[in-house]
Formats: structure tokens, sequence, C-alpha cells
């Protein structure tokens, strides 16, 4: 049986042939779809959103140690989130075979940064499969448990955005039925207290050394002659953009990345004239190679920003002086207006930037879909550094400020629950000023729409307790909390001026829902009366994609607006800041 | 790389349906028992950014990208990004474009940019095999505005190496039960649209 599959696809079908009895990660690009397909493809398995990839990981181990395989899945920041887990994990070691998923995202695509995570499996000390491919990530995936069971090691399925989200076509197999252990009491394994850790890290030592025994003899890296003088070290997607450009050359391909199988290479680079290694990101095999004295080239054609492709590899390797030309380009590119990613018509996010950018207030942000208020025409988002930032930024802008005003931290309410409460409770401890908004639209919307702590479902579409926001900041002992609807723009732009004025910490919450997830909403749209419209594009800067400009022009040449009606959801901020009063609802228009 | 390749770019705006399109082209692909791989990004560029899916087909298929410059058809769902996405198209490669005009509201609330006027004859003059396609007009008297994907793969299998019952069968497999009848209209009007009918010259 085969089956076109996305990498992500192939990982959630290896998860179930696996025998995998806990799949659990957060959302986020991307690696997103691999336990949505997990759920909607094999009910039976068992699958949950952790609220952040820290617990995500902790709840992993627990599995594993209760005898079962296990899966957690994350993007690369994410397992900065979980890092403190993975690392002392690699210690104590697993139960049932444990296997973590960095989807890295080389180009940044939907990223804060294109770190490589390659250099944390190694830096954790446990061993990373680097698949190439969709088959190959299902493949992979099955073999990292053999390994990690076989060695007492997490292991890391190493993937990028072009697998995770590329397709191929996959050979399906059976499903295995691994045998369940119950959880075995070991504190000398388990407790890790510094007596037992020490004891720990010396297994740690001695399995790096067989994992390395293992690198040489393993088909995951794999020599392919083809007679040619020149070889070429390469792993991942790199494999092939590399067979794209120059199939014939010899390979040494590497699917097992840590360790590296530093004999193996030796014997490759003795055997040709010059060997270059090919690799996304750092020069992260490059670096070890050369470190073991075995001289290869690489980074110096290659660079070490953003990804790769057919036509960087082609460039490298004429740079290189063994190509002789890359393929011709016969068109010039085009110098175009940009076409940056936008807030949707009627979401809830747009009013609360349009209000924080009257306000003229330092505003820090947070990672979601509101992050594109910090774009044009907002502009109104002044920092983004990492999930849960904004709140810990905001306090700390506040606190050397010295002026009577507050800052603003915007955050997401999947974002709150992942990282944003410790920054709320550090508020109220620190008595800041600062004004907390949590944006809640009921959904993890950047990413799809997943549930959370507070949407009243799980993965798995069962009922759940959803977390009480309010209830919750009172808590914590916020006593400035209000609940605003970002659809009256001035009720929104109120609550924030009165806010940033008083003094301790205050919250605001925002409360529509997303106008995509889980339910369209559309209500009835909005249209602009043309004679009224005076063309003052007051519209056209809070950048909804439903207004555009029409073929009417005022008296300065200017364009009138006009609203698409299969665009526009009805939310009315628009008709709200038309000074004109030339927007009016669409039913009210055919009566004008 | 291997002589039956056939490389395909699709590109248009978030929302527009270009995932969907993909998806049916490398089912065609797939059952006509060709390697195929088909590479997408999601995440944040599908909030009414440019979406781009390259589809690769061939006996053996290595990168999912295609190499720049070397598409041997290219399909926009929008003029401008038609115009954007010229130069993947080889040489002698085939544009397929929608006369759809989406202006962002980047372009509307700024002086700093503009759409250009004409997009389509910008890109007669660079592209000689290019064929422009007015489908939003015919989804909507066909009487669905999504079916402007169907109607532009229509005009894409006219110079596929796959057959129409090809074409068909795949339509059937990866459209909801009740949309097939449409779809298979739709198809039907775009396979009616060819550089001779749209008046370029070959």
């Amino acid at each position: 049986m085969k089956e076109l599959l996305s990498g992500n696809e192939a990982i959630a079908r290896g998860t179930w042939e696996a025998g995998v009895k806990m799949a659990v990660g957060y959302p986020g690009t991307p690696s997103t779809e691999i336990l949505e397909t997990v759920v909607a493809k094999f009910p039976d398995l068992y699958a949950q959103w952790s609220p952040n990839e820290k617990v995500a990981f902790e709840v992993g181990i627990g599995a594993s140690l209760g005898g079962a395989r296990t899966l957690v899945t994350m993007k690369h920041v994410g397992l900065n989130v979980a890092a403190d887990p993975y690392m002392t994990f690699s210690y104590t070691g697993v139960g049932g075979g444990f296997v973590v998923i960095s989807a890295d995202d080389p180009e940044m695509h939907s990223s804060q940064n294109e770190q490589d995570n390659r250099i944390f499996a190694r830096f954790a000390k446990t061993p990373f499969l680097d698949p190439s491919d969709s088959q190959e990530s299902k493949d992979m995936l099955l073999t990292a448990f053999d390994i990690s069971e076989q060695f007492d090691t997490p292991v890391m399925l190493h993937m990028t955005t072009r697998i995770s989200h590329s397709k191929g076509i996959v050979e399906l197999g059976e499903q295995q039925k691994p045998e369940q252990t119950k959880f075995v009491k070991n504190p000398a394994k388990y407790v890790m207290v510094p007596g037992h850790a020490r004891g720990r890290h010396a297994v740690v030592e001695e399995r790096r050394a067989k994992l390395a025994d293992y690198s040489e003899q393993t088909p995951l890296n794999v020599v392919e002659n083809n007679g040619s003088e020149i070889g070429i070290i390469t792993g991942g997607i790199s494999y092939h953009y590399t067979k794209e450009v120059v199939p014939d050359f010899d390979y040494l391909k590497i699917g097992f990345g840590w360790p590296l199988p530093l004999k193996k290479i030796a014997e490759f680079v003795k055997n040709h004239k010059r060997v270059i290694v090919i690799e996304e990101l750092e020069p992260f095999y490059e670096d070890q190679i050369k470190a073991a004295g075995i001289k290869v080239e690489g980074k110096q054609y290659f660079g070490v920003c953003g990804e790769l492709s057919p036509a960087r590899v082609a460039k490298g390797l004429v740079d290189a002086g063994l190509l002789s030309k890359a393929p011709p380009v016969a068109f010039e590119p085009e110098a175009l207006f940009p076409r940056p990613p936008v807030l949707c018509p009627g979401c809830p996010h747009r009013a609360p930037f349009m209000a924080l950018k009257k306000l003229k207030v330092a505003v820090a942000g947070d990672i979601g879909c509101y992050t594109l208020g910090a774009l044009q025409p907002l502009n109104a988002m002044d920092t983004c550094i990492c999930m849960g930032a904004s709140i810990g930024t905001a306090i700390g802008m506040e606190k050397v400020d010295g002026s009577e005003k507050g800052t603003v931290a915007v955050i997401g309410d999947s974002t709150f629950f992942h990282s944003g409460i410790t920054g709320l409770v550090d508020a109220v401890y620190n008595s800041s000023n600062v004004t907390v908004m949590i944006l809640d639209n009921s959904a993890t919307a950047m990413t799809g729409g997943q549930q959370h702590p507070a949407t009243g479902t799980t993965l798995m579409g069962k009922p759940a307790p959803a977390i009480d926001i309010e209830a919750l900041c009172k808590g914590l002992g916020i006593t400035n909390f209000r609940k605003v609807d970002p659809y009256d723009y001035q009720a929104t732009h109120t609550a924030i001026k009165e806010e940033i004025n008083k003094k301790g910490p205050s919250v605001i919450v925002t409360n529509r829902p997303c106008v995509l997830m889980p339910k369209r909403i559309m209500d009835e749209p909005y249209a602009v009366i043309l004679e009224e419209c005076t063309g003052c594009a007051a519209c056209f800067k809070i950048s909804c994609p439903a207004i555009a400009a029409s073929d009417e022009l005022n008296e300065r040449g200017r364009p009138k607006a006009v609203i698409d009606p299969t665009q526009c959801t009805g939310c009315s901020v628009c008709a709200q800041i038309c000074k004109p009063e030339a927007i009016v609802l669409q039913s009210q228009l055919v009566k004008a | 790389m291997s002589d039956s390749k056939f490389d395909i770019l699709i590109v248009g705006v978030g929302g527009q349906g270009v995932l969907l399109a993909s998806e049916i082209i490398s089912q065609v692909a797939m059952d006509a028992g060709l390697d195929i791989k088909k590479s997408e990004v999601h995440g944040m560029s599908q909030r009414g950014g440019v979406v781009s899916s390259h589809v690769k087909i061939a006996e053996k298929v290595y990168s999912p990208v295609i190499n720049h410059g070397q598409a041997d058809v290219m399909i926009s769902f929008e003029q401008a990004e038609g115009l954007r996405a010229a130069d993947w198209l080889k040489k002698d490669g085939l544009a397929v474009v929608s006369r759809t005009r989406l202006v962002p509201a980047i372009v509307t609330s700024s002086k700093d940019f503009s759409y250009p006027d004409d997009p389509i004859s910008d890109l007669q003059k660079k592209v000689k095999r290019m064929i422009p396609v007015d489908a939003d007009s015919i989804a909507l008297e066909l009487g669905n505005p999504r079916l402007v994907n169907t109607i532009l793969l229509g005009v894409l299998s006219n110079y596929t190496p796959f057959g129409k019952d090809q074409w068909i069968e795949a339509i059937k497999k990866r459209v909801k039960p009740k949309f097939v009848d449409i779809n298979l209209t739709a198809l039907d009007r775009g396979r009616k649209i060819t550089l001779e009918t749209a008046g370029a010259a070959e």
C-alpha cells in the first residue's frame, strides 16, 4: 500500500506503526500536523496537547518511564522550552522508547529564529536521526524507537520545514505490538540528585561510545559509489537538493547524525580527491569532521543563513569549481510590491492594535497571529522575542522607564497558558505598573486553531474543563481586571488608556473568538456609500483585506474605498472609525 | 534529472485554494505510476500572504523544491503573483494566469508601493507561452467562485502527459461527492482554453 504523505503525516503513520501509546506536544509550525493527523487517522492512539513544550516533554517522560513507547512533538524553539527536562532525561534514560520530534524552520517561514537543533541533540548527548523525505521520516521514526530502547536514551528525529511540509510517496507498513512494561522503581537511575547523577553521567559517556560504534555500522549512514573523484557528505533535505544538481558524484549520506561515523568519513575522504560537506544552517558535521583532523570543505561555499535549495547548492558547487555553471534562469525577477501576511477580515485583534497605535505606548509583543500587529500599516507592537516574553519584557521596560505611564504587554490566550502566567505572577509580586492585554480568541489561531486549556475541548475532541482566565488572574492578585469587546473600538481605546494610568498591574481581556476557527464567522457585511466617502484613507490604514481602493476618486484624485462583501465579516470596526459615516450595513445601503 | 520531469509551480494568495490544486495534480501523477513530490509552506504565510506550491513529477524525483528557472508550467491564481513568479519558469515554459486582481492593504494604505497597471500584458511581453484565464467570471457563471481552482487545472490538463480520464478520476478522489459534477464541468470549461483559443502565439 502506498500513499502520498507529508513528512508530518508520515510521522503520524509511523507513530501508529511503532505501537506508540502516548503522543504529546504543543502546536508550532512546522510540527503541528503530526498530532492532528494522529487523532484524525488513528483515534485509538492517545494524544494530547499540553500547555507548553516543557510540560509535554515531561508528560512524555512519565509515559516512557511507565513503559509505553512515547512520541513528543514540537517546533525547534519549543525545544528551548523543553530543554530543562531534555538535558536530564538523557541521564536517566528511558522506559518505553522515547522520540522527540524537533521540527526546525530554516528560512524562518513561520518562526522568530532559525537555530539548528542538531546542536541540541549533541548538547544533550542523545542521538538524532536526519530523514530526507516522507518515506524516511516514517522509517527512521521506527528505527529511532529501536535505538531508544536498545541504548536506553531519548532520541531526536530532526525534521525541517521542507521535510515536514513536502509530500512524497510512502510505502505503508504493519503495526508493531511492543510489549509495555510497568514502571520499576530505581532511584539511582531516575532520581537525579547529585550522588545519583554523577554515576549517570558516566553511563551517558559509555553510551556515547557505544552509539559511536553503532554509527559506523548502521545502514542509516550509507555510501553511494558512482565512481566519482568528488565526494559529498550530506544529510536531510540537502541530500535531495544536491542529488538534483549533481546526481553522479559519490555520496556519504548521513541519516544517523550524532555521534558521527568518523571512521567511515575518514575512509570516504581518503578515497576521494575532494570532499564537500553540504548541510543547512550551521557547519555541524563540518566542524566535527575538521576537529577530527579530516580534511573537508563546506560552508565557505554555501553560507549559514537561510534554507538551501537546488539553486543555492548549484551556485556553491560553481564557487567550489566543481560545476562549470549553474542552470540558466531565463526570466529576471520583478521588483514588485510586497504581500506580507495580514490580520484576517474581522480579526478581533485589529481594533486593540489601532487603539495602541493611537495611544503611542511601548508595546511588548508575543508570538501568535497578533504578532502581525507589528507590521505595516498597524505598526503597533515594539518587541517580539519568544513565547510568553511579552509580560516580562514589559515589566523590565516599565521598571527602568521612570515615567508614571505604564507599559503594555500583548499576549494571546494560548501563549498566556504556555508561558505568560509566570510573567503575570512577576507583575503582581514586584508591583509592576504593566498593563497586560490578553487577546483571547479562544484558539491557538496562528497554527490552525488548535485546542488549549481554556477552549473546553481536548486534542481528541473530548470535552474538558475550560480554565477561567478571569478567576486565574484574580486568584493571582490582579485587582485591575476588565473585559472589553474588541469590536468596540472606543471602549477598547478607553480601557487601555485608563489601565495604563493606574498603579499596579492591570489585565484587559478582549473576548471575541477567532473569525476562522473553530467556526467561520460571517455576519452581514458592510458597504461604502460612495457619495459619502471622502477618500480620507482612514479605513485603508486599519489593514483589513476586505477593504480595497475603488475606481472612484475624490477631488484630490485619491481613491474612495470599497468593501468586498464576500470577505467582510461584519465586525463593524471600519464603520466606527469612518468620520463621514460612509460605511453602513449592506442592507442600509440598499435602502439609501 | 530524468527526461520525463515535469515541474509545476502554483502560486496565489492565502485562502485561494492553491494547496487543493496541487493535491489534485499530485493525485493524477501518482495514479499514473510516476514519482511525485510536492512542497509548500504553511503557517504565517497563509494570512493573506503569497502562497506557493511546488509539484515535481518524474520517474524519480529528488528535491521537492523546483530548481529556480526550471519550471515547465507556472499557474497563478492572481495576475501580479503570476508576474512575480515568472522567473521560476524555464525559457519555453508555460504560464497559466487567472485575471484575478487582489490589491493588498499595504498598497492601498501606503504611497511607497503600487500595483502594476496591467500585469497580464507585462507577462505576455516576457513569457511567450502564456494563457490568461477569466477564471473568476467563468466560476461565477458556473455558480461557485471556488471553481477557479478546477478551471485552471482544466487549462493545465491540455499540457500535461496525462489524459482527460486521469484528471476526472483524480477529481473524483479528491473532491467531496456532491461537488464532483460541477468540478467536472469546470474542468471541461478549462480544457477549452488553450494557447490558440486564448489568442497567444505558440
